[in-house]
This record gives structure tokens, sequence and C-alpha cells, in this order.
């Protein structure tokens, strides 16, 4: 631990000069008097009465129970088609699942059909998930170079991204694994026979596209190894534009995530059939990762989500129980305060 | 320079050197001194002694030197010679010598530089006074030889009396330039860092910020990863640098002040820093000693002076130092010779032995003739003195030290729960590890191919299909655990300890600043030394108090007498009639402004002493007086000038006693006011003035005062030509050497009668509280004399076991003494001790008293103050063997029923010695006083007893133990320690009289080693120090006896009524502050651990953050810190007038309520689920949703920074508008954090 040095410095700071040095009385009273120095500030001592305790759990769960019921209600309201396609969009015949992704010679259109289970009103959010995938691994987190995202002349600045850092000596922009491993299934929907068309673009937070990925970098020597990670990046298009990469690159934070593919800005009615043909190439087969591909409307509390709602239930629910049971207490068995008798030494008489 | 060379000097003893110049090849760090200045410029002498040579080189480059213009061969071979022949002998002088030298100073470079000019000076000034010296080269190498075959042991250190450059011929002496500094400017930087890296929190930083380097391992930025380190690095060394700053100026100031120092046959200014060992210094009234002299000569013809050693021991009384009459000739013909054999430096203040050879005679050298350095010189003129230790070695520099720190209770609680952190810490990493190791495990065909783990480079070239970043499973789940470690790195609060320190300087600011506390009288506020132990103050059971000075004012008032077997002095209590009392205050007060000088005279005594000198009892008075005049080492000094007493003093209060012992004070004072007044004190005289009349005794010896004998002689020669020993002395040790016959060899049976009155008068005297002395004296015969006078001269000038010898001495005149009466001094309890005594009684804490005292005046003291009252038991324990000690405690044990820890081998024990116990109990006897019988144990030596009050109920009733020192003798060294502590601790009471300083310390170490209690011990003189440095906390009171006890205490106060205030109020809030900051602490970080090790499980193991780098190293720094810190030193749970009013409140210190493993483990689990909470509802919230990690990150630092700001909010007692600033701040300054962290481009989450 840190010694300071105090006692020294008043005592025998000098060694053999120091001598019993004793400030005035009038400097040392008007040093010393003060509020602050006896420790007698104005303070304020909250005591826990009943009353208090019960109309602050009372008051708590006044407040938590509707916020709870109004999370739930507009978590029912969402309305959200998931359909995962991971299984079904290999063929059957096919046993090695994984040899029949990474050969890049087989078609993998694949043609789903979706059901929309209630009218779902515009904007549709069209999102795909992936479980068990682990973006936050620390090593995947790691392995980009923020630089070089953000600023043409640093292309040659790899570090980190190892090991899809450079190609034949040529650094790869945009480099790393999580660049490297960008979702490329793509979607293509059909309603009642007209295509409908998705609005990819906005997808991206702005911030990303405007300060992180710069619009003079262009993508250079990406994907060109003997190992295709994920999605090619047209080499004309600057990051900025790629949102596609923006969005992935902003890592996910838990195993299991949706990321936004594009918007739909068209009303469905309830039963309607949606076509998706879609291009099943992401590899998810190596890590037994399940792809899934998700149509949500969104309200003010974001997408479906019934546990916040439980949650500020539970506790409200808590709180007037815990009220109750106080008052009950309070009515049946009063303590008065301040009694002695349940001072520690007490409680148990037999001393220390 | 080169005609000049010191070393020609011994240049004579080369005639027997060629024998041994065959074998020079030894590595000679003896002799490096003397030969490196010639080695430096001349090495091609030494082709013939090549190791030699090497081994002085390095020496030499350190020590550049003006070189003779011409050294021929022949002399630097002689040089070399002469200095080899004393070879065998300085090698371990030197060896030794060198070794502490490096201890004390720290830097060696600093050490080589000064030494120079040290040397350059004596050169020059030996260079003019060479003619003076007489050749003594001869003597001077024999004598080497005597001194080191016969007292090798000793090691003694020579100086030569102005004679600096042969003193200093070998460089071992320091020069008197003196460093407190540790740095300069060029050591500073690897110094402190080395210094504060002994720190062991500092080295887990170290190696935690070391591990994040590792390329597998870099779980944080490596910036982020040494900022911690850095910043605390940083701010210590600030620190350290700006208190070193102020050492350096106060060196220079020091340094440079100048003192008149003999050169070239006269005093010149010099400053401090060139002063060096054999010098002869001249010191001008109320200036500085600037090093340690022994006193050559004063400017009174008898050799004294009078100094002040506040700056030493804090004392401000003078104390009277001699100059050897020797010397003072010597001076006087200005002629300085002599060499001085002396002790090595250390650090006893109060001893000093030395021999200094004059003329071929041994002249005995002790404490009363040294000064020391820091001292100031009064009311003398001038002293010269030859200096014998300068700079580091001085006793003042050497006793400069800080006082050991301590640590707390707490802490070492707080360390056994760290380990059960540490095993915490170890077990989280684990489950990361084993996850790891599973995880990769299932997935090892697929890592080449994962797509966020990708073990295998695929690129063309060199590295194609090579292994990145991975190392194989075993060391992958090696590494996995080190990063998790990395990452929990707070699970072990390092924070904790810097915040305690923090709180703790906050803690005693209060504590110094209290105004309660601050003693008006003295000037002298709270002080506290040791900032270790502030909240140990709350949870003290034992409190060890010392008596003198610390429960009494030590404020010595004479009150009674007993003179001739006749009382005195007690009739005043009776009749405070106003004509029965005349004060001399009147006239002395307005010389002397402390009231001990007040006293009350009898006035029968008064009128006894007119009467003209005849009959036995008017000559008993009349000794009686002279020797409470005489027998005594106070000082007359008048107080109007200079102490020049050839002329009259007529006035009564123009002399002020300066001693050493208020006691002694008290009875020259009340000497003088009967009549007696000491006027001139030298070596040599006395001088008495008797009623107007003035008695010149000749001093043929004096035996001070001791422990041992407890009792103190004068032999005087009175102008008639009679010789007398005048002793006095406390009552056991007198009683037992008082004359049972008279001059024909009969009993005397008058005598006895006389004593047995005394002795009554004594016991009387200690059940008023009075502190008794009995005074004796004795007429030496020719044949008592001479024999006495030869042991006394022998024993003065003998080198070893001085004190023993001079005992003996002692011990030849003081037996067969007439007893003269015995003297009853007051010393009055401090304001409101009895209060404080009641309120820690109450609070639980176990009072003892421990007091040198007489047991009759302890009790008394004991029941005046309140520690005894009229309804306990006492048990009363005074044995002189072994075996009666036992049986006293079993017999008292067994009546009391109190069960002994070994309850079968104590029944054995019983049994043996039942015949041998025979209890006496004496209720009968007991009735006076209320507690027990008075007994006289010097007197009647066989006394054994058991005081027991027999009660009908004393089962629950409280009892006190008093016990003497004699017993504890037997107690403490053999095995009955731990029945007197089952005694003692069912005791309420214990009161421990006629106890020596190291027994003190013993009946401390009996309740330390047998409890876990904590233990307090206060006192105010040196002879608690031993007691307050034993105890876990000891408290020192600026009281009369010094600073002693202050230097070597924690806490230092002026009074003990404070204890109350400290203890209840601010002992029980630095305890409440520190436990639950500690336990706030733990929480705190472990939430944050647990919420990062949840976290964990969900990214495979692979110890990723979700928070920024910058966001984990500013939780504890920035985030939380204030809070905690404001909490730890503002937080009351209590003000401290309930704590006052209700001293039980104190128990809760005693009893661990504010810290204890079950509030840890409760704490713990709060941590559990509070982190799961914290954890969980945001990862329920949003999983699969398209939340990204750094704002979940984001997320989860804000909930975790309010989460713990809350609970400590809701934990907090009072609010002040500081706390509020401190928590609502730290959440916006948080906020405030983030936004900047994330509004920088270089953080991953920027944008």
């Amino acid at each position: 631990p840190m010694v300071l040095r105090i006692a020294e410095l008043t005592s025998f700071g000098a060694g053999a000069s120091a001598s019993t040095h004793q400030p005035s009385p009038a400097i040392q009273n008007h040093m010393l008097d003060s509020k602050f120095t006896q420790q007698e500030l104005p303070a304020c001592k909250p005591i826990l009465t009943p009353k208090w305790v019960i109309s602050v759990f009372l008051l708590v769960g006044v407040i938590f129970v509707p916020i709870g019921v109004a999370s739930l209600l507009a978590s029912n309201k969402v309305v959200e088609i998931v359909d995962r396609y991971d299984d079904a969009c290999v063929p059957s015949n096919v046993t090695n699942k994984l040899a029949y992704i990474q050969n890049s010679t087989i078609s993998k259109t694949c043609r789903r059909t979706l059901k929309v289970p209630k009218d779902m009103k515009q904007p549709i959010f069209v999102y795909y998930q992936l479980n068990n995938f682990y973006q936050n691994h620390r090593r995947y987190v790691k392995s980009r170079n923020d630089q070089q995202l953000r600023d043409a002349s640093k292309a040659n600045e790899t570090t980190l991204c190892d090991p899809e850092k450079t190609r034949d000596g040529m650094a790869i922009v945009p480099c790393g694994l999580i660049a490297w491993s960008t979702f490329n299934d793509t979607y293509t929907f059909q309603h009642n026979t007209n295509n409908l068309s998705i609005d990819k673009t906005d997808i991206s937070w702005k911030s990303d596209r405007d300060h992180k990925f710069g619009s003079d970098v262009f993508p250079k020597n990406f994907q060109k190894g003997p190992l295709i990670g994920g999605k090619t990046l047209n080499e004309s298009i600057p990051l900025s534009e790629q949102e596609d990469l923006i969005v992935w690159m902003r890592t996910a934070a838990l195993p299991t995530f949706r990321k936004l593919y594009g918007r739909i800005y068209v009303d469905l009615k309830e039963n309607d059939t949606i076509t998706v043909t879609l291009d099943n190439n992401y590899n998810t087969y190596s890590f037994d990762g399940k792809k899934s591909l998700v149509l949500s409307t969104s309200t003010w509390l974001g997408g479906k989500n019934d546990f916040l709602g439980l949650a500020y239930l539970t506790v409200g629910g808590l709180c007037f129980f815990l009220a109750f049971a106080f008052t009950l207490l309070y009515l049946i068995k009063p303590r008065k305060l301040g009694d002695n008798n349940y001072l520690s030494w007490n409680r148990n008489s037999a001393g220390h | 320079m080169s005609t000049v060379d010191p070393l020609l000097l011994s240049s004579s003893g080369s005639a027997d050197s060629p024998s041994k110049h065959t074998a020079p090849a030894r590595p000679s760090v003896g002799s490096l001194n003397c030969l490196c200045r010639a080695d430096s410029c001349s090495s091609s002498v030494y082709e013939d002694c090549d190791t030699a040579s090497v081994n002085f080189a390095d020496e030499g480059d350190a020590i550049p030197r003006h070189c003779p213009e011409e050294s021929d061969v022949s002399r630097v071979a002689e040089r070399f010679q002469s200095a080899d022949s004393h070879f065998f002998h300085r090698l371990s002088v030197e060896c030794s010598q060198k070794e502490r030298q490096r201890k004390i100073s720290w830097g060696g470079v600093m050490e080589m530089q000064r030494s120079p000019s040290s040397l350059e000076v004596g050169v020059v000034s030996s260079s003019k006074e060479k003619p003076n010296r007489p050749p003594r080269g001869r003597n001077k190498s024999s004598h080497f030889e005597d001194l080191f075959s016969s007292e090798q042991e000793h090691d003694p250190r020579l100086i030569h009396i102005n004679d600096p450059v042969r003193t200093n011929d070998r460089y071992e002496f320091t020069g008197n330039e003196i460093r407190t500094s540790k740095y300069t400017l060029i050591t500073f930087l690897p110094k402190n860092l080395f210094i504060q890296f002994h720190r062991l929190a500092y080295v887990y930083f170290l190696v935690i910020a070391a591990l994040n380097q590792l390329p597998p391992l870099a779980v944080f930025g490596r910036t982020a990863s040494l900022f911690p380190l850095l910043f605390v690095l940083f701010v210590t060394a600030i620190k350290d640098g700006y208190e070193d700053w102020r050492r350096h100026r106060s060196d220079r100031n020091e340094n440079n002040r100048e003192a008149l120092v003999l050169q070239h046959g006269d005093f010149r200014s010099k400053k401090w820093k060139h002063i060096c060992a054999g010098e002869v210094v001249k010191i001008h009234s109320n200036e500085t000693m600037p090093c340690d002299m022994v006193l050559l000569g004063t400017s009174d013809p008898n050799g004294i002076a009078y100094i002040q050693t506040m700056n030493l021991d804090g004392e401000s009384n003078l104390k009277t130092r001699y100059a050897r009459q020797e010397t003072v000739t010597m001076i006087s013909h200005s002629s300085y010779l002599g060499l001085i054999k002396c002790e090595q430096p250390n650090r006893n203040i109060y001893e000093f032995t030395a021999t200094m050879e004059l003329n071929n005679q041994r002249i005995p050298l002790g404490q009363s003739n040294i000064v020391l350095r820091g001292c100031q010189l009064k009311n003398t003129e001038w002293i010269i003195g030859v200096v014998v230790y300068a700079g580091q070695e001085t006793k003042a520099m050497l006793n400069s030290t800080i006082s050991r720190s301590k640590s707390s209770n707490l802490e070492s609680y707080m360390n056994r729960e760290t380990l059960w952190l540490s095993a915490f810490l170890l077990i989280t990493c684990s489950v990361v590890a084993t996850g790891m190791g599973v995880w990769l495990f299932k997935n090892t065909k697929n890592l080449d191919a994962l797509p966020y783990y990708r073990r295998k480079y695929f690129t063309f070239g060199r590295e194609n299909r090579k292994d990145f970043e991975f190392y194989g499973l075993a060391l992958e789940i090696f590494f996995s655990f080190l990063s998790s470690v990395i990452i929990f790195q707070i699970m072990i609060p390092i924070s904790l300890y810097i915040t305690m320190e923090l709180v703790r300087v906050g803690q005693s600011y209060f504590m110094i600043g209290d105004t309660r506390m601050y003693d008006s009288s003295s000037g002298s506020r709270f002080q506290c030394r040791s900032l270790n132990i502030n909240e140990d103050l709350g949870q003290i059971r034992y409190i060890f108090s010392d008596k003198t000075g610390t429960l009494t004012q030590n404020k010595m008032e004479f009150q009674q007498a007993s003179i001739y077997g006749r009382n005195y002095g007690s009739s005043l209590q009776v009749t405070s009639d106003s004509s029965h009392e005349i004060t001399i205050a009147e006239s002395s007060s307005q010389h002397d402004r402390k009231p001990k000088s007040e006293i009350n005279v009898d006035a029968l005594l008064l009128a006894l002493l007119k009467q003209p000198l005849f009959g036995e009892e008017r000559l008993a008075a009349h000794d009686f007086f002279l020797t409470l005049a005489a027998c005594n080492t106070v000082i007359p000094v008048s107080t109007g000038g200079s102490p020049d007493l050839t002329n009259e003093v007529s006035e009564v209060g123009a002399i002020d006693y300066q001693g050493e012992s208020p006691d002694e004070q008290a009875l020259v004072i009340a000497a003088s006011a009967y009549g007696y007044k000491l006027v001139e004190r030298t070596t040599g005289h006395i001088v008495i003035d008797v009623q107007g009349e003035r008695i010149r005794l000749d001093v043929l010896g004096l035996h001070e005062f001791d422990s041992v004998r407890k009792r103190m002689s004068v032999v005087v020669r009175f102008p008639d030509d009679t010789v007398k020993v005048l002793v006095k002395g406390a009552d056991t040790s007198m009683l037992s050497i008082l004359r049972t016959r008279n001059h024909d060899g009969l009993f005397d049976s008058l005598h006895a009668k006389t004593i047995e009155t005394t002795e009554n008068h004594l016991s009387s005297y200690s059940s008023e509280g009075l502190r008794t002395l009995v005074i004796g004296s004795k007429y030496l015969s020719n044949e008592e004399f001479s024999e006495w006078q030869e042991r006394y001269e022998e024993a003065s000038t003998s080198m070893t076991e001085r004190s023993a010898k001079l005992r003996q001495a002692a011990a030849l005149v003081e037996c067969d003494l007439t007893l003269l009466g015995a003297t009853g001094i007051e010393d009055k309890l401090q304001d409101g001790v009895p209060e404080a005594i009641e309120s820690l009684r109450q609070a639980g804490i176990k009072v003892w008293v421990l007091t040198g005292d007489k047991q009759e005046t302890a009790i008394s003291i004991g029941l005046s103050c309140r520690l005894l009252t009229q309804g306990m038991h006492s048990i009363i324990i005074n044995g002189s063997s072994e075996i009666e000690c036992r049986s006293l405690l079993a017999d008292a044990k067994a009546k009391f029923g109190i069960k002994s820890a070994d309850l079968g081998k104590q029944d054995v024990e019983d049994l043996h010695n039942g015949d041998v116990s025979k209890l006496r109990s004496s209720n009968g006897q007991a009735s006076e006083s209320g507690i027990q019988n008075f007994q006289l144990t010097g007197v009647i030596a066989n006394d054994k007893s058991v005081n027991i009050e027999e009660s009908p109920n004393f089962d629950d009733a409280e009892l006190a133990l008093i016990i003497d020192g004699n017993s504890l003798v037997y107690i403490l060294e053999k095995d009955l320690e731990s029945e007197l502590f089952d005694l003692a601790t069912s005791c309420k009471v214990v009161i421990c009289c006629r106890v020596a300083p190291l027994q003190k310390a013993g009946i401390v170490d009996l309740i330390k080693s047998r409890t876990s209690d904590m233990t307090l011990a206060i006192g105010d003189g040196a002879n608690d120090v031993s007691m307050i440095q034993m105890a876990d906390v000891g408290v020192g009171i600026c009281g009369q006896e010094g600073r002693q006890a202050v230097m070597a205490s924690d806490f230092a106060m002026g009074q003990f009524c404070f204890l109350k205030r400290l203890l209840l109020v601010h002992g029980h809030w630095n305890y409440q502050r520190m436990a639950y900051m500690i336990l706030y602490n733990f929480y705190r970080n472990a939430v944050f651990v647990l919420m990062l090790f949840w976290y964990i499980l969900h990214t495979a193991y692979s110890a990723t953050l979700a928070l920024t780098d910058w966001s984990s190293v500013f939780y504890s720094l920035i985030y939380t810190s204030v809070p905690t810190v404001v909490v730890g030193i503002l937080d009351k749970d209590l003000s401290h007038n309930t704590l006052l009013y209700y001293p039980r409140l104190y128990e809760a210190g005693l009893r661990n309520e504010g810290y204890n493993m079950t509030l840890f483990w409760i704490t713990m689990l709060d941590t559990l689920w509070q982190s799961l909470v914290l954890f969980y509802v945001p990862f329920f919230t949003y999983n699969i949703s398209t939340m990204d990690i750094w704002s979940m990150g984001s997320l989860w630092t804000i909930a975790v920074v309010i989460l713990v700001n809350i609970h400590l909010a809701m934990d907090i007692q009072r609010w002040v508008l500081i706390t509020h600033l401190a928590i609502w701040g730290s959440i916006a300054a948080t906020f405030l954090c983030m936004v900047l962290i994330d509004s920088i481009p270089i953080f991953p989450n920027y944008g």
C-alpha cells in the first residue's frame, strides 16, 4: 500500500533540524473551528421508518406495473416472421452439409414460402439471424483495423488483422476476420407474384458511414485468398457505401443475433404469402449455427420482446407484495422506533 | 600539498614493515583509503602489488584527488607498508564500518563525494598545526596494537583531539554533512521506482500489465493496461519528489549553517557540512550544536554547561553537562591533545561511554560529558568541544527514523478475505479455462474454418497453413486462464489499499482537527504518527495505562513530611487556616509561572527549623532538608542573568530549579521554602543557603538513581571536614538498609521506634495517594570513606560494566543508614480522568493500570479515578517466590470460581501446593479503607497474602486484581502466565504496581499473545516506551517527561481524558467507516468482475470484454472511487453526542459488528445476485437483437456504475452536501466519460 509519510513530515521531517513546531493558538483556532473540521456539517439522516419503506415500495410498484403492462402490449403488437432455413435449404439427399456448402460449383438457390400471421404495417424490417455465431469472440472482435477502414492513406495499416492481413504481401482492405466473414446470403422477396423491393440503404449507423468507414477507401485484395470467408465486395464502391459490410462489422454482443438486411415499405395483410428466393452461401454448418430470416414490424419498444415487460411486472408485483406484507406486519406487530431491546448488545445478552 | 602528508605521521611504524611487505597481495579493503590518493596519480608505483592496485582502482576513480606534484617511489612504498602493518586489525573494523555507512546513507555516490572535501580541510589545518603537536607517532602505533589485542570486541572509535586528519585517516567516519533526502536528480527515477515496487500491490499491477503485453493474452489495449500502474506510480513519485525536495531544502539550510572551528590556531567560522570528527568546535550561547561533541571546556571555570535538549527529546528544562577538570585546564592553556576512545555510533541518547587518554592518564567520559547535535547551549557563554560523531553518525540523526508501521486488525481480516477472493478469482478463471478447453475440444476439427476463430493462415506463400496464434490445446487453456486473470484482476481490490490510505489521511485530518482533543494548556493538539491503524481505535478491549503523568498531571507538590517520627503537613488539610500557611509563591511567582512551585509550609515544622541547631530532632530536620537540597540532580538557574554565582543571590525567587525529575524539583523547592535553598551546584561542590547562612558541601561522589537500587546517594564533605552520605530512595529499597544498632553495636530501640512510626506515616501517605520517598544519612568513617573512594574511582573510569561497578561501590556506603524521615509528594489527577475511565469501562474496555508506584499509592489512585469502586472485591497478589505466587493465584481462582484453560493441570498443582498455600484471608484488617489492608512488602519479607473480601455472592461481583512487580517477575518468567491470564481476564480491573518498563511490555504481551483482542497502551514517559511499542495501538501523552513516549507512539495527545473521545467517537467512526468501506470495495469490484464473468460465458470463453478498455480501467479509478473515499471519511452512523452518552455503542467494534466473516459472505451473496440481475436483464432484453457489443458494453458500464453508487447511497447513514456531490457527480462523470470515450475516433466504439 501507498505509505503517506505525514507523520514523518510533521514530526521529524528535517532530521536534526526538526523543531517542535507549534502554530500559535490563534492560527489553530481559525483553522480548526469550522463545521467541516468538527464533522458537524448540516446533514440529513434518512431513517427507514415503516411508513417510508411501505410508501417507497408502493411507489415503485405503481410505476413499474404500468410500464410492464405497456411493454407487454407493445411487444404483443409486433408481428414477427422467423424462418429458419439452414437445414431446409440443403437438399435432403446431402449428407455432408459442410462439403455441400463449401462446394462453390453447386447452385445454392433456395425458395421459401412464408405466411403472414397478422397484418404487418410498413416499414417491415428484414433481418438475418444467426445462432451460435460468436461475433463476440476475442480473436474475432479484435481482428480489424479501424484506421485502415477510415483513412485511405492508412491502407497498409493492418495490425491486428491476422490471419487476413495480406495477400501476396499486399495489404487487404478491409482486413481482418470480421470483414472476411461478412454474411453473404441474399434474399429476394415476392409478394403475390409481385416483386417486393427491399430497401437496403440506411441499414447501418449513420455515424459508422460518416466517420468509421471512409468514403475514399476502396476494397483491395479482398477475398482473393484460397479460403473465401463470405461476401465479396465491389472494388469500385467505397467502404462507406458498403452497408452490408458496415452492418456486419458492428459486431454483435451475443452469440445469437440479428442483423438488419433491409426494409420493405409495403403493408402486408394477414395470410398473405411471401416467397423468398435466397442464396444459401454462408457457412454456418461448420459450427452448427442456425440461420433464419426474420421479418418484423416495430413499435416504440423496438422488436418483439416479452422479457422486459415481464421483468417490470415481476418487480412491480414484488414491490406491491412487500408493501402489503410490511403494512400487515406494521399493523399486527408494530415496533417502537428506537427500541433499545433490539440493540445488538441487548439481543444477545451473553455479551461478547 | 605535496609536502604535507598526514600519513607520514605513522611512517615511523615502517621500521617493522618490510616483513609484511612480502605479502601485499591481499584483498586490501582495509587500507585502500590511505592509498587511493596516491594510486590515482602514480599507479606505476604498485607494479609489485597488482591485486592491491586493482582493488584500489575503483575507489580511486570515485575519489578525485589533488595529486602531489612529485611523489617519489620510496615514500609511497613506505606509506603502503605502514598502512599495511595495520592491515589485520583494520580489516574487520573497516568492513563493518563500510557496511554500516552504506546503510545509513543511501547514496554511495554522495558519500564518496563528501569525503574529499572534509579531507582537504583536514589537510590544510593539520599543516599549520603541526608544530604545536608533540611527536607521538611511535606511541600511537604501538597503542594501536594494544587496543586491538585487548579490546577488540569493543571496537572503539578513536578520536584524536584537534587532529581531524589523523582521526579521519581512514575515512571511516562520516563528515558532518547530513542528508535526510533520499534522492538526487539522477537517482530519483530508478530509486523511487525501486522503492515503490516494494509494495506488493504495484508488483501485482506490473505482472498483470506485463501479462497483457504478451500477444496471446492482450486483453486490454497496451496503453490502457499500463495506465493504472503509471498513474499510481506517477502520483506517488510526485508526492515523494515533493517531500524529498523539502528535505533537500532543509538539509541545505542545515549544512550551510556555520560554526566556529579551531583552524590555524584560532576559531574561525566554518560551514557545518565541512566539520569532521576530531575537530575542535566552539559554540556560543543559544547556538545549536552542529554535531555530537565531548566537552573540553566551557566559559564556567568548573566546566559546567547548560543545554536544552528540546529538539532531541522534547524536554524543555535545562540539563547540565560537564567538561572534565583535566580538559578544562588543557583548554585554558590552549593546548588540545588527547585521544578519545568511544563506542561506535548508536541511537541511545541517554548513554555514552568513552575514555580519554591524556598525558598517559585515562579519564572516564560519560553521558554528562557529551553534548549532542540539535541541543542548544543555554546560560553558558561558550563551550569548546571535540567532535566525536558527525553527520549521519550523530545520535540525533540515528534517532530520526520513522516509527515502524503497524497494520490494523481490520486490515488483517481484510487480507484473510482477500485470500478468499483470490480463491474466488482462481475459480472463475478456472471455469473460463475449462470452458475454453471444452469448447476447443468440441470444435477441434473445425477450428481452421470457424469464421470467428480461424486457426490457420490460408494465404499463398510462406505462412500458408501455419497456425496463427494457436499454441495447442494445453497452452490455449493456460493462456485463457491468464487472460481471465488479467480481466478479473480487480477482484483483488488493489485500489482498496490506495483508497484506505486516502481515507485514513482524511480520518487523521479530522482527528487532528478535533478541537475537543486540543489541549489548550500545553498547546498540543492530537497527533497521528501512524497512519495505518486508525480503525483499530474502534476495537480496543484492553487499555494499559501508565499512572504518573498519564492519569495524573505529573506536577508534583510537596505535601507531607515525616521527620524523626513526627508527621508534618497533614494538619494543613485539617485546619486550612490561612494563618498557618505561608506561601512563598508570592515572591517567586513573577519568576516562575508554574504552579508546582507553590507549596504550603507547615508552621510547626517551620518553627522547629527556627530553633537553634541542637537536639536529635532538630539535627534530623537539618539533615533532612540538607538531603532534600543536596541529594538530587537539580540545577539552580538564576533566572535573572547568567548563572555566575559569585555574587549574592538575595531574593528567594531569583532561582529557578531545572531538573530532570519533577519529584526532585518539588523536593528542592520544598527545601528552599523551609529555608534550605540550593544555590549552586557543580560537579565538585554544592552551595546551600541555610536560613541565610551559606554552607558549601564538597561533593565527593554521586550515585545516580537507577531502577535496580531505586535510590540515590551523594557523598559530601561538610565544612567541618566530616564526610556524610546522604541518601534518598523508595521505601522498599531504603527500609532494608537502615541501621538497627547504634554506635555501640547495640539494638537501637529508639531508632527502631522512629522507623516504625515513619512506616506508619508512609502507609498513610500512600493511602492518600502521595508518592513517598525515604531519607537517610550516615557519617562515613575515614576507613569507610577511603575504601569507597577507591572503588568509586575505579568504577567511574571503567570502560566495561561501569554501572555494575558503580552499584557495587554504592552498596559500600548505602547501608546502616540513620533514618531521617520521609516525604509525601502529591501528584494530582488530570482533569476528567475519572469520567473518562468510567465511560471507557462502560464501553466494555478493560482498563489496566501499570505503574512503578507503590501498591498503596496505586490503589489510592485507582480509587480516586474510579477504577476501583467500593463494591469490588480485590485480589492482592504479592508473592516473593514462585511457589507462593502459584498458590496465591490458584487460591484466588478457586475462591472466585474462575475456570482455567487447563483445569486438569491446575488440580494437580493445587494438591501439590496444598500445604504450602496458607491462605491468609484478612477481612478483619481491611476495615478502614473498605478495600484492603496495607502491608509493606519490603519490611515483612515473608509476607504472602491474598486479601480477599469475603462476600456472600461474589460470583457476580466485580473483581479487581492488584499485583506487584515482584510477583510479576515470578509469574511472567515462569509458566504461571496462563494462571495470571485466567485470573486477570476475569477481573474488571487490574492494577500492577512496582513494575519495571520491560514488565509493562510483558503484561501487554501476556494479553496480546493470548487473545485476539486489541490492546492500547498509553503513557507519557520513557519507561512506557516498551509498552507503547508492544501494544497494538500506542498512545503517547505529550507530558512533562519528554517526548520519548510520543516518539514511540502511534497517536499522541495532550491529556488522558481525550482517550474517551478518541476511542468512543473517533475510534467508533473510523472503525465503522473503514469496515463499511472495505466491504463496499469488495462488493464493488466483485459485482464488476462477476458481470464480466457472466459475459465471458457467452463469448465461447474467449475472455472478451464488452466494455471498452478505458471503461474497465476507469471503473475503479474514476467512476466509483470518489464516493468510496468520501463515505469512508465523512459518513457517521451516530453523532458524537450519542456515542459519548451511550458508551456501550463502542461494543459494536469489540464484537466485530462492522466487519466479519458473515458480513463478507453476505456481501458476496449480495454481489452474486446483483451481478446476475445486472447481467441477465440486459442479456434477455437484447438477446436475439441487433445490439452490438460496444453499445451493450456501454449499457453494462452505466448500469454497474449506477448500481454500485445507488447501493452505496442506500447504505449512507448521513447525507451531507459533499456526499451528494460525490455520488451523483460520479454517475454524471461516468456519462461524461462514456461520451468522451465514444467521441474520440481512436476508440473502437467511436461514433
